[in-house]
């Protein structure tokens, strides 16, 4: 017990570095970083002001309007609805208001707020990061405790800079070994959630490691912790590492000259001790993972691209109610091969897998081929950054060649705020997270894949194992 | 958060039970900028016709009871979604308290969040409560939080419960901001040792 009591994991040292004060369960947690969009921020701004109050520290306070931006040319001036126009003046005025860091639309660095934190250098290791949206969970990919918050909460962090919290469980998901062919980011993450259900993670804090964890980019690594909130966990981790390090460096927001060599030397201390206490523990071999699809309307509803569409009957207690209700709205049948299911649509972009690592993958695919006819394919970069890279690195091009629509940055049909929507029953192979029930637009219908395995899709017009292209 | 102590008002009936969060504002108006403006959008669905015309005979579109202050209302009050739009719909419109057997437990918090009493009391008082609200003359009743009374037009005065730190909040109007803000001190000592130590955050 002795050495348990001093073993920490690595969330357990992120939490003792913020901890203000504690009472019984509940703690106050210092905030490092506050992330804020236009859709849950308007309420926490306007309370502000009612109490006439400030934020209490503006240089950590970073807006960008993401959600319901439009991603045509002209938006600017086509803003799609009256209340999306209203939401965006809101923020932008917010942000000038009181002083915070702002990247309006028309500002090239612009994107989905979990591109842009880790693009600019806010998101270091061993911070604590939270913004009114869920898969903040996503900056967890440097070693940062980052969650998400609702907008009571966001106008807390605004007035404090901190956060009433309890502490969660700790949780470990180690994953050895090689990936094979084909087996991406996305399909590891998936894979994870398809084992553990969407409440696996319930009331824990996961940190993920293993070396196959430890191979992946720091792309790849922000891909398997944005999708820790649909395992149900708050938050995912990754012990920062080399990678991190050369990821972090030179950016904009990130430390330079002294402060650097001793952030390094604090940030070389942020990994979970050897005999560290997990409340659970899950193991995978990166053999045994294989490029996956979604079949249903819940982010667990996994199955390998070679696989066929389950029968209700496979399933136990409420799960065959909800398995007939998913297949009836997905409008499969069981026994169907999944590589069967035609598609109508193709959305490549999001939080999850909006990068410039993401859009190589695609390029890799479509390079030199056709999207098939009749399929509207679309990408949407993580930012304007990602979009001008990909712009220079020739990608763009290729795909829009291959007869892809190349957009402006935003959240788009992740969640089908703004125009970008589908149409009731349109099939779509999406990179995005989540494939509830008109998530995507009202009877919209979303296989979740990586974008390796949606390029693939847009090629053939159906559900593809991608190693077969 | 604004302090409340004493209430007096006009309380309408609504014995109707299971009111969810749905019908106090349906989802429509969650796009909001605005956690204020949604009073007009309360139980929009009951008041409010096809054409966006009032429902004479819903009780909040009568005269007398459009200016209440207090709800009676029916068992399990505040079912359904988490949304804080619910208890800023009602605030909106002007409802301080509210008065039932048995509460939703989100809602519940949510209004204390918002500086809205909810009080639970037994089936008797309810009943009595209710009937008072039903006669216009009788529908005036006052709220004593401090001494927990609620007092009758006729003058009687009835006990209630309430759990000792919300109602510390509600009479102090306290929100979490508030609260925190009293570790003040603390969060500006911590801050300070923690830019010291990280000097790059
Ligand atoms: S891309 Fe999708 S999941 Fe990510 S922040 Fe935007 S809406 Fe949310």
């Amino acid at each position: 017990m002795k050495v348990m009591a001093k073993s920490r994991t690595l969330y357990d040292k992120i939490w003792d570095n913020h901890l203000i004060q504690s009472e019984n369960d509940t703690s106050l947690i210092y905030i490092d970083r506050h992330l804020v969009h236009e859709v849950t921020s308007p309420q926490a701004f306007e309370g502000l002001r009612e109490a006439g109050r400030k934020v209490r520290a503006p240089n950590k306070t970073i807006a960008v309007p993401d959600h319901n931006v439009a991603t045509t040319s002209d938006r600017l001036t086509n803003f799609g609805s009256e209340e999306g126009r209203i939401q965006l003046e809101t923020l932008d005025k917010n942000a000038r208001d009181f002083g915070i860091h702002y990247y309006a639309v028309d500002d090239i660095r612009q994107g989905i707020v979990h591109i842009i934190g880790p693009e600019q250098g806010w998101t270091l290791p061993g911070m604590t990061i939270v913004c009114g949206d869920s898969h903040t969970a996503t900056h967890g990919a440097f070693g940062a405790l980052a969650h998400g918050i609702g907008t009571s909460e966001v106008e807390h962090v605004l007035a404090t800079q901190t956060l009433i919290q309890q502490k969660s469980k700790n949780m470990k998901v180690e994953v050895s070994g090689e990936l094979g062919n084909g087996v991406t980011a996305k399909d590891i993450t998936l894979t994870i959630i398809g084992k553990t259900g969407t409440a696996g993670g319930t009331g824990h804090v996961i940190e993920y490691c293993g070396n196959a964890i430890e191979s992946l980019s720091m792309e790849g690594r922000m891909t398997v912790c944005n999708m820790a909130i649909e395992g149900g966990a708050r938050a995912g981790l990754i012990a920062p590492d080399q990678k991190t390090l050369d990821y972090v460096k030179g950016r904009p927001h990130s430390p330079k000259g002294e402060k650097w060599d001793k952030a390094v030397k604090f940030w070389k201390t942020l990994f979970s001790d050897p005999d560290a206490y997990f409340d659970k523990e899950i193991f995978l071999k990166a053999e045994d993972i294989a490029p996956v699809v979604t079949w249903g309307t819940s982010p667990e509803d996994v199955l390998p691209i070679t696989d066929f569409v389950p029968s209700p009957d496979n399933f136990k207690g409420s799960k065959v109610e909800a398995a007939k209700r998913s297949l009836e709205y997905m409008g499969l049948r069981p026994g169907q091969k999944l590589q069967d299911i035609e598609v109508d649509a193709v959305f490549i972009g999001s939080c999850t897998n909006g990068r410039i690592e993401d859009l190589r993958e695609v390029e890799k695919i479509v390079k030199g081929k056709k999207v098939k006819s009749g399929i509207r394919a679309m990408v949407v970069p993580g930012s304007g950054l990602v979009k001008k890279q990909a712009e220079e690195e020739g990608i763009a091009n290729s795909l829009k060649e291959a007869g892809f629509d190349w957009r402006m940055p935003g959240c788009s049909m992740c969640l089908a705020m703004n125009p970008d929507q589908l149409l009731p029953e349109e099939r779509c192979a999406a990179t995005s997270n989540r494939n509830f029930e008109g998530r995507q637009g009202r009877g919209g219908r979303t296989h979740l894949m990586s974008p390796a395995m949606a390029a693939a899709a847009a090629i053939t017009g159906r559900l593809t194992d991608v190693r077969d292209i | 958060m604004e302090k409340f102590n004493i209430l007096e008002g006009i309380a309408a009936p609504m014995p109707l039970i299971n009111i969810d969060t749905d019908m106090l504002i349906p989802k429509q108006f969650l796009k909001t900028i605005k956690r204020t403006g949604l009073g007009e959008n309360l139980f929009f669905e009951m008041r409010y016709d096809q054409n966006g015309n009032e429902i004479k005979d819903f009780i909040l579109n009568k005269d007398h009871y459009s200016k209440a202050s207090i709800i009676v209302g029916g068992a399990n009050f505040g079912c359904g979604s988490s949304r804080e739009h619910a208890p800023w719909a009602l605030k909106d419109f002007g409802i301080k308290c509210i008065i039932s057997t048995s509460f939703a437990d989100i809602f519940f918090n949510n209004c204390f969040k918002n500086g809205i009493l909810p009080i639970i009391v037994s089936e008797d008082l309810h009943q009595i409560l209710l009937q008072d609200a039903e006669m216009e003359t009788t529908s005036i009743m006052k709220i004593y939080l401090e001494n927990q009374k609620i007092v009758r037009n006729n003058g009687d005065q009835l006990d209630f419960e309430v759990d000792e730190f919300k109602k510390y909040c509600l009479l102090n109007g306290l929100d979490d901001i508030g609260l925190t803000l009293k570790s003040a001190d603390k969060i500006s000592i911590f801050e300070k040792e923690y830019s010291d130590k990280f000097s790059w955050s």
